[in-house]
Protein backbone atom coordinates (compact mmCIF):
# COMPACT_ATOMS: atom_id res chain seq x y z
CA UNK A 1 0.00 0.00 0.00
CA UNK A 2 2.67 2.30 1.02
CA UNK A 3 5.36 1.34 -1.43
CA UNK A 4 1.94 1.96 -3.84
CA UNK A 5 1.57 5.41 -3.30
CA UNK A 6 5.19 6.42 -3.70
CA UNK A 7 5.13 4.99 -6.88
CA UNK A 8 2.40 6.97 -8.25
CA UNK A 9 4.31 10.20 -6.33
CA UNK A 10 7.21 9.28 -8.52
CA UNK A 11 5.26 9.15 -11.73
CA UNK A 12 3.41 12.68 -11.53
CA UNK A 13 6.97 13.75 -11.25
CA UNK A 14 7.79 12.26 -14.50
CA UNK A 15 6.88 14.60 -17.40
CA UNK A 16 8.35 12.67 -19.87
CA UNK A 17 8.81 9.08 -20.23
CA UNK A 18 10.23 6.44 -23.07
CA UNK A 19 10.80 2.57 -22.85
CA UNK A 20 12.76 1.16 -25.95
CA UNK A 21 11.67 4.02 -28.28
CA UNK A 22 13.14 3.33 -32.10
CA UNK A 23 12.29 4.92 -35.18
CA UNK A 24 13.57 3.69 -38.67
CA UNK A 25 12.82 5.46 -41.94
CA UNK A 26 12.55 4.56 -45.52
CA UNK A 27 10.72 1.02 -44.50
CA UNK A 28 13.16 -0.24 -41.68
CA UNK A 29 16.42 0.60 -43.90
CA UNK A 30 17.50 3.60 -42.21
CA UNK A 31 17.95 3.25 -38.37
CA UNK A 32 17.21 7.11 -37.18
CA UNK A 33 16.78 5.93 -33.38
CA UNK A 34 16.90 2.63 -31.20
CA UNK A 35 15.74 1.74 -27.84
CA UNK A 36 15.99 4.85 -26.17
CA UNK A 37 15.26 4.20 -21.99
CA UNK A 38 14.94 7.93 -20.92
CA UNK A 39 12.91 9.46 -18.05
CA UNK A 40 12.64 13.35 -17.63
CA UNK A 41 10.99 14.95 -13.95
CA UNK A 42 9.11 17.83 -13.93
CA UNK A 43 11.03 21.07 -14.44
CA UNK A 44 14.47 19.24 -15.40
CA UNK A 45 16.75 20.76 -18.03
CA UNK A 46 18.08 18.44 -20.57
CA UNK A 47 20.43 18.53 -23.51
CA UNK A 48 20.72 16.26 -25.67
CA UNK A 49 24.13 16.22 -27.57
CA UNK A 50 25.94 14.02 -30.06
CA UNK A 51 27.50 14.55 -33.69
CA UNK A 52 24.79 14.87 -36.84
CA UNK A 53 22.89 11.33 -37.32
CA UNK A 54 22.42 10.16 -33.67
CA UNK A 55 18.72 10.82 -33.44
CA UNK A 56 18.74 13.77 -31.34
CA UNK A 57 16.25 15.82 -33.43
CA UNK A 58 13.98 12.46 -34.32
CA UNK A 59 13.83 12.13 -30.34
CA UNK A 60 12.16 15.36 -30.12
CA UNK A 61 10.07 15.18 -32.66
CA UNK A 62 8.87 11.87 -31.51
CA UNK A 63 8.28 13.74 -28.11
CA UNK A 64 6.59 16.53 -29.82
CA UNK A 65 4.26 14.30 -32.40
CA UNK A 66 5.23 15.44 -35.39
CA UNK A 67 6.14 11.98 -36.26
CA UNK A 68 5.08 8.83 -35.05
CA UNK A 69 7.58 5.79 -33.37
CA UNK A 70 8.22 2.80 -35.15
CA UNK A 71 8.71 0.58 -31.95
CA UNK A 72 8.95 1.35 -27.75
CA UNK A 73 6.35 3.48 -25.45
CA UNK A 74 6.53 7.17 -25.12
CA UNK A 75 4.55 8.67 -22.90
CA UNK A 76 4.46 13.06 -21.70
CA UNK A 77 2.45 13.33 -18.55
CA UNK A 78 1.16 10.05 -18.28
CA UNK A 79 -0.55 10.09 -22.10
CA UNK A 80 0.50 7.93 -24.37
CA UNK A 81 1.29 10.29 -27.77
CA UNK A 82 -0.25 9.86 -30.92
CA UNK A 83 0.20 13.32 -32.46
CA UNK A 84 1.25 17.37 -31.31
CA UNK A 85 -0.69 18.48 -28.47
CA UNK A 86 -0.60 21.79 -26.70
CA UNK A 87 1.86 20.77 -23.58
CA UNK A 88 4.82 20.82 -25.86
CA UNK A 89 6.18 23.32 -27.53
CA UNK A 90 9.22 22.98 -29.98
CA UNK A 91 11.68 26.20 -31.15
CA UNK A 92 14.05 25.67 -34.11
CA UNK A 93 17.26 27.05 -35.76
CA UNK A 94 15.03 29.57 -37.50
CA UNK A 95 12.68 31.57 -35.27
CA UNK A 96 9.67 30.84 -37.99
CA UNK A 97 7.74 34.04 -36.99
CA UNK A 98 5.63 35.91 -39.43
CA UNK A 99 7.21 38.50 -41.15
CA UNK A 100 3.46 40.61 -41.41
CA UNK A 101 3.19 40.34 -37.01
CA UNK A 102 4.51 42.14 -34.79
CA UNK A 103 6.24 40.50 -31.72
CA UNK A 104 3.51 40.49 -29.92
CA UNK A 105 1.00 39.82 -32.84
CA UNK A 106 3.33 36.47 -33.25
CA UNK A 107 3.11 36.04 -29.33
CA UNK A 108 -0.19 35.92 -29.72
CA UNK A 109 -0.64 33.64 -32.80
CA UNK A 110 -0.63 30.29 -30.80
CA UNK A 111 -3.67 31.91 -28.61
CA UNK A 112 -5.12 32.72 -31.57
CA UNK A 113 -5.42 29.56 -33.33
CA UNK A 114 -6.55 27.66 -30.24
CA UNK A 115 -9.41 30.39 -29.23
CA UNK A 116 -10.04 33.97 -29.00
CA UNK A 117 -7.62 36.39 -27.33
CA UNK A 118 -8.62 37.78 -24.05
CA UNK A 119 -7.23 40.85 -22.38
CA UNK A 120 -5.94 38.83 -20.19
CA UNK A 121 -4.10 36.94 -22.83
CA UNK A 122 -2.85 40.66 -23.99
CA UNK A 123 -1.48 41.46 -20.88
CA UNK A 124 0.13 37.77 -20.36
CA UNK A 125 2.12 38.18 -24.06
CA UNK A 126 3.25 41.49 -22.74
CA UNK A 127 4.56 40.09 -19.62
CA UNK A 128 6.15 37.02 -21.75
CA UNK A 129 8.44 40.19 -24.20
CA UNK A 130 9.24 41.79 -20.95
CA UNK A 131 10.41 38.48 -19.75
CA UNK A 132 12.43 38.01 -22.44
CA UNK A 133 13.83 41.61 -22.92
CA UNK A 134 11.77 42.54 -25.28
CA UNK A 135 9.87 45.41 -24.10
CA UNK A 136 10.64 48.11 -26.49
CA UNK A 137 10.31 45.78 -29.35
CA UNK A 138 6.61 45.36 -28.68
CA UNK A 139 5.74 46.75 -31.68
CA UNK A 140 8.35 45.79 -34.38
CA UNK A 141 7.91 43.25 -36.90
CA UNK A 142 10.53 40.44 -37.24
CA UNK A 143 12.86 42.21 -40.29
CA UNK A 144 13.32 45.21 -37.66
CA UNK A 145 14.80 42.47 -35.13
CA UNK A 146 18.26 40.85 -35.00
CA UNK A 147 18.75 37.26 -34.99
CA UNK A 148 19.02 36.68 -31.39
CA UNK A 149 15.80 39.03 -30.85
CA UNK A 150 13.60 36.70 -32.97
CA UNK A 151 14.89 33.90 -31.06
CA UNK A 152 13.55 35.65 -28.28
CA UNK A 153 10.05 36.58 -29.33
CA UNK A 154 10.08 32.98 -30.68
CA UNK A 155 10.60 31.70 -27.36
CA UNK A 156 8.33 34.40 -25.85
CA UNK A 157 5.51 32.31 -28.35
CA UNK A 158 6.51 28.83 -27.03
CA UNK A 159 5.70 30.20 -23.49
CA UNK A 160 2.44 32.01 -23.98
CA UNK A 161 1.03 28.41 -26.12
CA UNK A 162 0.53 27.06 -22.20
CA UNK A 163 3.25 24.14 -23.49
CA UNK A 164 5.08 23.16 -20.40
CA UNK A 165 7.66 20.80 -22.12
CA UNK A 166 9.81 22.87 -23.96
CA UNK A 167 11.64 20.97 -26.52
CA UNK A 168 14.62 23.05 -27.98
CA UNK A 169 16.22 21.94 -31.40
CA UNK A 170 19.03 24.12 -31.76
CA UNK A 171 17.04 27.08 -31.03
CA UNK A 172 20.42 29.75 -30.79
CA UNK A 173 22.04 27.62 -33.84
CA UNK A 174 22.55 30.33 -35.92
CA UNK A 175 23.58 32.82 -34.20
CA UNK A 176 27.11 34.43 -33.27
CA UNK A 177 29.33 32.73 -30.15
CA UNK A 178 28.75 35.60 -28.30
CA UNK A 179 24.66 36.40 -28.92
CA UNK A 180 24.59 32.56 -28.10
CA UNK A 181 26.32 32.27 -24.95
CA UNK A 182 23.94 35.12 -23.80
CA UNK A 183 20.71 33.96 -25.12
CA UNK A 184 21.65 30.60 -23.29
CA UNK A 185 22.36 31.97 -19.58
CA UNK A 186 18.75 34.04 -20.63
CA UNK A 187 17.53 30.87 -21.66
CA UNK A 188 18.38 29.28 -18.02
CA UNK A 189 16.98 32.05 -16.16
CA UNK A 190 13.43 32.06 -17.76
CA UNK A 191 13.08 28.04 -17.85
CA UNK A 192 13.81 28.23 -13.87
CA UNK A 193 11.12 31.16 -13.41
CA UNK A 194 8.63 29.73 -15.47
CA UNK A 195 9.32 26.48 -14.00
CA UNK A 196 8.91 24.49 -17.27
CA UNK A 197 10.34 21.49 -18.28
CA UNK A 198 12.92 21.51 -21.47
CA UNK A 199 15.07 19.22 -23.96
CA UNK A 200 17.40 20.98 -25.44
CA UNK A 201 19.44 19.75 -28.95
CA UNK A 202 22.73 20.43 -29.48
CA UNK A 203 25.90 18.86 -30.88
CA UNK A 204 28.26 21.64 -28.54
CA UNK A 205 29.50 19.46 -25.31
CA UNK A 206 30.22 22.88 -23.13
CA UNK A 207 26.85 24.33 -24.19
CA UNK A 208 25.18 20.62 -23.20
CA UNK A 209 26.27 20.14 -20.10
CA UNK A 210 26.57 24.15 -18.71
CA UNK A 211 22.31 24.36 -19.19
CA UNK A 212 21.74 21.06 -17.61
CA UNK A 213 20.62 19.03 -14.62
CA UNK A 214 20.76 15.95 -17.13
CA UNK A 215 22.44 15.54 -20.26
CA UNK A 216 21.79 12.56 -22.82
CA UNK A 217 24.89 11.52 -24.61
CA UNK A 218 23.87 10.02 -28.12
CA UNK A 219 25.67 8.12 -30.68
CA UNK A 220 24.90 7.69 -34.48
CA UNK A 221 24.82 4.46 -36.82
CA UNK A 222 22.48 3.30 -34.97
CA UNK A 223 21.21 7.01 -33.64
CA UNK A 224 21.32 5.84 -29.31
CA UNK A 225 21.60 7.36 -25.86
CA UNK A 226 24.56 5.74 -25.24
CA UNK A 227 24.90 7.27 -21.80
CA UNK A 228 22.83 9.41 -19.32
CA UNK A 229 24.93 12.01 -17.49
CA UNK A 230 23.93 14.05 -14.24
CA UNK A 231 25.21 17.30 -13.92
CA UNK A 232 25.31 18.38 -10.17
CA UNK A 233 25.62 22.19 -9.85
CA UNK A 234 22.87 24.35 -9.08
CA UNK A 235 20.64 26.05 -12.01
CA UNK A 236 20.98 29.06 -12.57
CA UNK A 237 24.97 29.00 -13.05
CA UNK A 238 27.19 31.64 -13.66
CA UNK A 239 29.42 31.32 -16.99
CA UNK A 240 32.48 31.33 -15.38
CA UNK A 241 31.19 27.57 -14.10
CA UNK A 242 32.65 26.64 -17.47
CA UNK A 243 36.05 27.23 -16.06
CA UNK A 244 35.92 24.97 -12.84
CA UNK A 245 37.84 21.84 -12.93
CA UNK A 246 34.46 19.99 -12.29
CA UNK A 247 32.95 21.01 -15.40
CA UNK A 248 36.00 19.87 -17.26
CA UNK A 249 36.06 17.09 -15.72
CA UNK A 250 32.72 16.39 -16.97
CA UNK A 251 33.22 17.76 -20.41
CA UNK A 252 36.20 15.30 -20.95
CA UNK A 253 33.94 12.32 -19.78
CA UNK A 254 31.22 13.38 -22.49
CA UNK A 255 33.93 13.77 -25.29
CA UNK A 256 35.26 10.38 -24.23
CA UNK A 257 31.85 8.72 -24.75
CA UNK A 258 31.44 10.34 -28.37
CA UNK A 259 35.01 9.88 -28.88
CA UNK A 260 34.83 5.97 -28.69
CA UNK A 261 32.57 5.70 -31.63
CA UNK A 262 34.29 7.76 -33.98
CA UNK B 1 24.33 78.94 -72.77
CA UNK B 2 23.63 79.33 -68.91
CA UNK B 3 22.62 75.49 -68.32
CA UNK B 4 26.14 74.58 -69.52
CA UNK B 5 27.83 76.48 -68.00
CA UNK B 6 26.51 75.25 -64.36
CA UNK B 7 27.61 72.27 -65.46
CA UNK B 8 31.28 73.15 -65.77
CA UNK B 9 31.27 75.20 -62.93
CA UNK B 10 33.60 72.72 -60.47
CA UNK B 11 31.29 73.34 -57.24
CA UNK B 12 29.15 76.15 -56.68
CA UNK B 13 28.76 76.90 -52.78
CA UNK B 14 26.07 75.14 -50.39
CA UNK B 15 24.29 73.04 -53.17
CA UNK B 16 23.55 69.62 -52.21
CA UNK B 17 24.49 66.54 -54.45
CA UNK B 18 20.73 65.86 -54.72
CA UNK B 19 20.18 69.68 -56.40
CA UNK B 20 23.32 69.23 -58.47
CA UNK B 21 22.18 65.72 -60.01
CA UNK B 22 18.74 67.90 -61.02
CA UNK B 23 20.58 70.72 -62.54
CA UNK B 24 22.42 67.90 -65.10
CA UNK B 25 19.64 66.01 -65.40
CA UNK B 26 17.50 69.54 -66.63
CA UNK B 27 20.53 70.34 -68.78
CA UNK B 28 20.34 67.44 -70.67
CA UNK B 29 17.32 67.14 -71.25
CA UNK B 30 16.50 70.68 -72.32
CA UNK B 31 19.45 69.87 -74.58
CA UNK B 32 17.91 67.36 -76.15
CA UNK B 33 14.47 68.85 -76.42
CA UNK B 34 16.30 72.23 -77.96
CA UNK B 35 18.46 69.78 -80.31
CA UNK B 36 15.42 67.92 -81.57
CA UNK B 37 13.21 71.92 -82.13
CA UNK B 38 16.50 73.07 -83.90
CA UNK B 39 17.18 70.07 -86.27
CA UNK B 40 13.48 69.65 -87.01
CA UNK B 41 13.61 73.35 -87.87
CA UNK B 42 17.26 73.27 -89.77
CA UNK B 43 15.89 70.04 -91.46
CA UNK B 44 18.21 67.59 -90.18
CA UNK B 45 15.00 65.52 -88.97
CA UNK B 46 11.76 65.31 -91.43
CA UNK B 47 9.25 67.45 -89.55
CA UNK B 48 6.54 65.38 -90.53
CA UNK B 49 7.66 62.07 -88.76
CA UNK B 50 9.49 64.24 -85.57
CA UNK B 51 7.27 67.13 -84.93
CA UNK B 52 9.02 69.94 -83.13
CA UNK B 53 8.26 69.76 -79.55
CA UNK B 54 6.74 73.44 -79.81
CA UNK B 55 4.27 71.61 -81.85
CA UNK B 56 3.72 68.51 -80.10
CA UNK B 57 2.58 71.11 -76.99
CA UNK B 58 0.38 72.79 -78.86
CA UNK B 59 -1.10 69.92 -79.89
CA UNK B 60 -1.36 69.19 -76.16
CA UNK B 61 -3.13 72.17 -75.71
CA UNK B 62 -5.59 71.43 -78.57
CA UNK B 63 -6.66 68.05 -77.39
CA UNK B 64 -7.09 69.02 -73.92
CA UNK B 65 -8.43 72.35 -73.27
CA UNK B 66 -9.26 74.26 -77.12
CA UNK B 67 -10.64 71.07 -78.43
CA UNK B 68 -11.03 69.04 -75.83
CA UNK B 69 -11.76 65.48 -78.30
CA UNK B 70 -9.24 63.50 -75.96
CA UNK B 71 -10.95 63.19 -72.61
CA UNK B 72 -13.74 61.09 -73.92
CA UNK B 73 -11.02 58.24 -75.41
CA UNK B 74 -9.50 58.72 -72.63
CA UNK B 75 -11.96 57.88 -70.43
CA UNK B 76 -12.83 54.94 -72.67
CA UNK B 77 -9.43 53.41 -72.24
CA UNK B 78 -9.26 53.76 -68.64
CA UNK B 79 -12.20 52.58 -67.79
CA UNK B 80 -11.05 49.56 -70.43
CA UNK B 81 -7.95 48.82 -68.59
CA UNK B 82 -9.29 48.52 -65.61
CA UNK B 83 -12.41 46.75 -66.06
CA UNK B 84 -10.03 43.99 -67.84
CA UNK B 85 -7.27 44.53 -65.35
CA UNK B 86 -9.77 43.70 -62.77
CA UNK B 87 -11.71 40.92 -64.43
CA UNK B 88 -8.48 39.23 -65.47
CA UNK B 89 -6.63 39.30 -62.17
CA UNK B 90 -9.34 38.48 -60.30
CA UNK B 91 -9.77 35.51 -61.78
CA UNK B 92 -5.68 34.96 -62.45
CA UNK B 93 -5.64 34.80 -58.68
CA UNK B 94 -8.27 32.72 -58.02
CA UNK B 95 -7.31 30.19 -60.41
CA UNK B 96 -3.93 30.23 -58.80
CA UNK B 97 -5.26 29.79 -55.42
CA UNK B 98 -7.40 26.98 -56.49
CA UNK B 99 -4.87 25.21 -58.38
CA UNK B 100 -2.17 25.92 -55.89
CA UNK B 101 -4.78 23.88 -53.27
CA UNK B 102 -5.25 21.14 -55.23
CA UNK B 103 -2.38 18.78 -55.19
CA UNK B 104 -4.27 16.80 -58.07
CA UNK B 105 -4.99 19.81 -60.32
CA UNK B 106 -1.41 20.97 -59.87
CA UNK B 107 0.13 18.13 -61.13
CA UNK B 108 -1.93 17.83 -64.08
CA UNK B 109 -2.42 21.75 -65.21
CA UNK B 110 1.13 22.08 -65.74
CA UNK B 111 1.32 21.19 -69.36
CA UNK B 112 -1.40 23.81 -70.13
CA UNK B 113 0.71 26.38 -67.99
CA UNK B 114 3.70 25.71 -70.53
CA UNK B 115 1.86 25.80 -73.76
CA UNK B 116 0.12 28.75 -72.38
CA UNK B 117 3.35 30.46 -71.69
CA UNK B 118 4.81 29.93 -74.31
CA UNK B 119 2.02 31.15 -76.56
CA UNK B 120 2.34 34.90 -77.51
CA UNK B 121 -1.38 35.90 -75.57
CA UNK B 122 -1.68 38.97 -77.94
CA UNK B 123 -2.07 36.67 -80.93
CA UNK B 124 -5.78 35.10 -79.72
CA UNK B 125 -6.98 38.55 -80.01
CA UNK B 126 -8.55 38.27 -83.63
CA UNK B 127 -10.18 35.01 -82.61
CA UNK B 128 -11.38 36.31 -79.51
CA UNK B 129 -13.14 39.34 -81.66
CA UNK B 130 -14.45 36.85 -84.06
CA UNK B 131 -15.76 35.35 -81.15
CA UNK B 132 -17.50 37.75 -79.16
CA UNK B 133 -17.54 40.60 -82.16
CA UNK B 134 -16.96 44.31 -82.12
CA UNK B 135 -17.33 46.07 -78.68
CA UNK B 136 -16.24 46.65 -75.60
CA UNK B 137 -17.11 42.67 -74.35
CA UNK B 138 -14.48 41.45 -77.04
CA UNK B 139 -11.76 44.40 -75.74
CA UNK B 140 -12.02 43.16 -71.90
CA UNK B 141 -11.70 39.84 -73.26
CA UNK B 142 -7.89 40.65 -74.76
CA UNK B 143 -7.14 42.66 -71.67
CA UNK B 144 -8.21 39.54 -69.40
CA UNK B 145 -6.17 37.29 -71.63
CA UNK B 146 -3.00 39.72 -71.62
CA UNK B 147 -3.13 40.55 -68.11
CA UNK B 148 -4.56 36.97 -66.30
CA UNK B 149 -0.83 34.87 -66.39
CA UNK B 150 1.06 36.80 -63.72
CA UNK B 151 -1.61 36.95 -60.91
CA UNK B 152 -2.04 33.35 -61.69
CA UNK B 153 1.45 31.78 -62.08
CA UNK B 154 3.03 34.19 -58.72
CA UNK B 155 -0.50 33.29 -56.86
CA UNK B 156 0.06 29.61 -58.00
CA UNK B 157 3.73 29.89 -56.52
CA UNK B 158 3.13 32.07 -53.53
CA UNK B 159 0.53 29.33 -52.39
CA UNK B 160 2.82 26.64 -53.00
CA UNK B 161 5.91 27.60 -51.81
CA UNK B 162 4.98 27.89 -48.45
CA UNK B 163 7.91 27.59 -45.70
CA UNK B 164 7.74 24.14 -44.29
CA UNK B 165 8.94 25.40 -40.81
CA UNK B 166 6.36 27.75 -40.53
CA UNK B 167 3.62 25.07 -41.19
CA UNK B 168 5.02 22.59 -38.92
CA UNK B 169 5.45 25.12 -36.03
CA UNK B 170 1.13 25.74 -37.25
CA UNK B 171 0.74 21.98 -37.19
CA UNK B 172 2.25 21.87 -33.40
CA UNK B 173 -0.23 24.32 -32.75
CA UNK B 174 -3.16 22.06 -33.77
CA UNK B 175 -4.28 24.57 -36.53
CA UNK B 176 -6.54 23.33 -38.74
CA UNK B 177 -6.65 23.74 -42.85
CA UNK B 178 -8.36 26.98 -42.81
CA UNK B 179 -6.36 28.31 -40.30
CA UNK B 180 -3.09 27.79 -41.76
CA UNK B 181 -4.57 29.31 -45.13
CA UNK B 182 -6.20 32.31 -43.46
CA UNK B 183 -3.39 32.83 -41.05
CA UNK B 184 0.11 31.47 -42.96
CA UNK B 185 -0.13 30.74 -47.08
CA UNK B 186 -2.52 33.72 -48.25
CA UNK B 187 -0.35 36.31 -46.27
CA UNK B 188 2.41 34.76 -47.06
CA UNK B 189 2.12 35.11 -50.58
CA UNK B 190 0.66 38.61 -50.80
CA UNK B 191 3.93 39.97 -51.76
CA UNK B 192 4.97 37.93 -54.53
CA UNK B 193 0.81 38.31 -55.67
CA UNK B 194 1.74 41.77 -55.59
CA UNK B 195 4.46 41.62 -58.09
CA UNK B 196 2.28 39.64 -60.36
CA UNK B 197 -0.13 42.62 -60.00
CA UNK B 198 1.68 44.86 -61.14
CA UNK B 199 2.92 43.08 -64.03
CA UNK B 200 -0.88 43.07 -65.24
CA UNK B 201 -0.98 46.56 -64.93
CA UNK B 202 0.99 47.00 -67.29
CA UNK B 203 0.05 44.24 -69.27
CA UNK B 204 -3.37 46.01 -69.22
CA UNK B 205 -2.39 49.19 -70.97
CA UNK B 206 -0.60 47.58 -73.72
CA UNK B 207 -3.65 44.88 -74.33
CA UNK B 208 -6.13 47.97 -74.49
CA UNK B 209 -3.84 49.57 -77.15
CA UNK B 210 -3.49 46.52 -79.06
CA UNK B 211 -7.84 46.29 -78.70
CA UNK B 212 -7.94 49.61 -80.02
CA UNK B 213 -5.93 49.71 -82.86
CA UNK B 214 -8.14 46.17 -84.10
CA UNK B 215 -11.50 47.84 -83.47
CA UNK B 216 -10.72 51.45 -84.09
CA UNK B 217 -13.95 52.99 -82.81
CA UNK B 218 -12.68 55.03 -79.38
CA UNK B 219 -9.85 54.97 -77.23
CA UNK B 220 -6.43 56.55 -77.25
CA UNK B 221 -5.46 53.78 -79.43
CA UNK B 222 -8.02 54.78 -82.26
CA UNK B 223 -7.21 58.17 -81.76
CA UNK B 224 -3.33 57.71 -82.39
CA UNK B 225 -4.40 55.28 -85.51
CA UNK B 226 -6.77 58.41 -86.77
CA UNK B 227 -3.42 60.87 -86.25
CA UNK B 228 -1.10 59.00 -87.83
CA UNK B 229 -3.09 58.46 -90.79
CA UNK B 230 -3.71 61.75 -91.30
CA UNK B 231 -0.16 62.75 -91.21
CA UNK B 232 -0.94 64.87 -87.69
CA UNK B 233 2.19 63.37 -85.98
CA UNK B 234 2.14 66.09 -83.51
CA UNK B 235 -1.00 65.32 -81.85
CA UNK B 236 0.00 61.26 -82.21
CA UNK B 237 2.40 62.64 -79.86
CA UNK B 238 0.52 63.98 -77.87
CA UNK B 239 -1.36 60.60 -77.41
CA UNK B 240 1.59 58.64 -76.77
CA UNK B 241 2.75 61.28 -74.40
CA UNK B 242 -0.18 60.74 -72.53
CA UNK B 243 -0.04 56.78 -72.32
CA UNK B 244 3.92 57.72 -70.97
CA UNK B 245 2.44 59.61 -67.89
CA UNK B 246 -0.33 56.71 -67.46
CA UNK B 247 1.99 54.33 -67.60
CA UNK B 248 3.97 56.08 -65.21
CA UNK B 249 1.06 56.97 -63.21
CA UNK B 250 0.14 53.09 -63.02
CA UNK B 251 3.61 52.39 -61.72
CA UNK B 252 3.59 54.64 -58.88
CA UNK B 253 -0.09 53.67 -57.65
CA UNK B 254 0.86 50.06 -57.65
CA UNK B 255 3.86 50.96 -55.93
CA UNK B 256 2.17 53.00 -53.39
CA UNK B 257 -0.43 49.76 -53.19
CA UNK B 258 2.05 47.20 -52.94
CA UNK B 259 3.57 49.17 -49.92
CA UNK B 260 0.27 49.54 -48.34
CA UNK B 261 -0.58 45.90 -48.99
CA UNK B 262 2.53 44.05 -48.60
CA UNK B 263 3.64 46.99 -45.72
CA UNK B 264 6.38 44.41 -44.20
CA UNK B 265 8.40 44.42 -47.26
CA UNK B 266 9.45 48.37 -46.57
CA UNK B 267 10.85 50.14 -43.88
CA UNK B 268 8.16 52.61 -44.32
CA UNK B 269 5.32 50.34 -44.10
CA UNK B 270 6.52 48.71 -41.20
CA UNK B 271 6.80 52.15 -39.39
CA UNK B 272 3.39 53.06 -40.03
CA UNK B 273 1.68 50.20 -39.39
CA UNK B 274 3.62 49.50 -36.30
CA UNK B 275 3.06 52.78 -35.11
CA UNK B 276 -0.97 52.19 -35.62
CA UNK B 277 -0.89 48.58 -34.03
CA UNK B 278 0.84 49.84 -31.04
CA UNK B 279 -1.80 52.42 -30.39
CA UNK B 280 -4.90 49.71 -31.30
CA UNK B 281 -3.28 47.79 -28.60
CA UNK B 282 -3.33 50.40 -26.20
CA UNK B 283 -6.86 50.96 -26.57
CA UNK B 284 -7.88 47.61 -26.24
CA UNK B 285 -5.17 46.95 -23.40
CA UNK B 286 -6.71 49.57 -20.95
Amino acid sequence: MNSQATLNIQNADLVVQGSNVGKTFGGGSVVALEGADFQVEKGQFVSLVGPSGCGKSTLLRLIAGLIDGTSGELSVHGRRVTGPHTDVGMMFQKATLLDWRTSIENVLLPTEISGTITSADRKRAAELLDLVGLKDFMFAFPSQLSGGMQQRVALARLLQSGADVLLLDEPFGALDEFTREHLNTELMRIVGEVGATALFVTHNIAEAIFLADKVFVMTARPGRITQIVDVPFERPRPLSIQTSPEFNTLVAQVRDVLGEVH
Amino acid sequence: MATSDAIVIPQPHGMSLRNRRLLIHSAIFITLIVLWEFGSRIGWLDPLFYPRPTNILRSFWLIYFANGNIWFHLYATLGLVFAGFIAGSILGVGLGALVGFQPLVRRFIKPYVIVLEATPRIAVAPLLIAALGFGAPSKIAIIMLVCFFAPFINTLSGVVNVDEDRLELFQSLGASKMQVLRKLVLPDAIPVIMAGERLALTAALSGALVAEFIQRDQGIGSLILIYTRNLNMASAFACIFTLTIIGFLIFRGMEWLDQRIAFWKSEAGMARVGAKRAQAFGGAHV
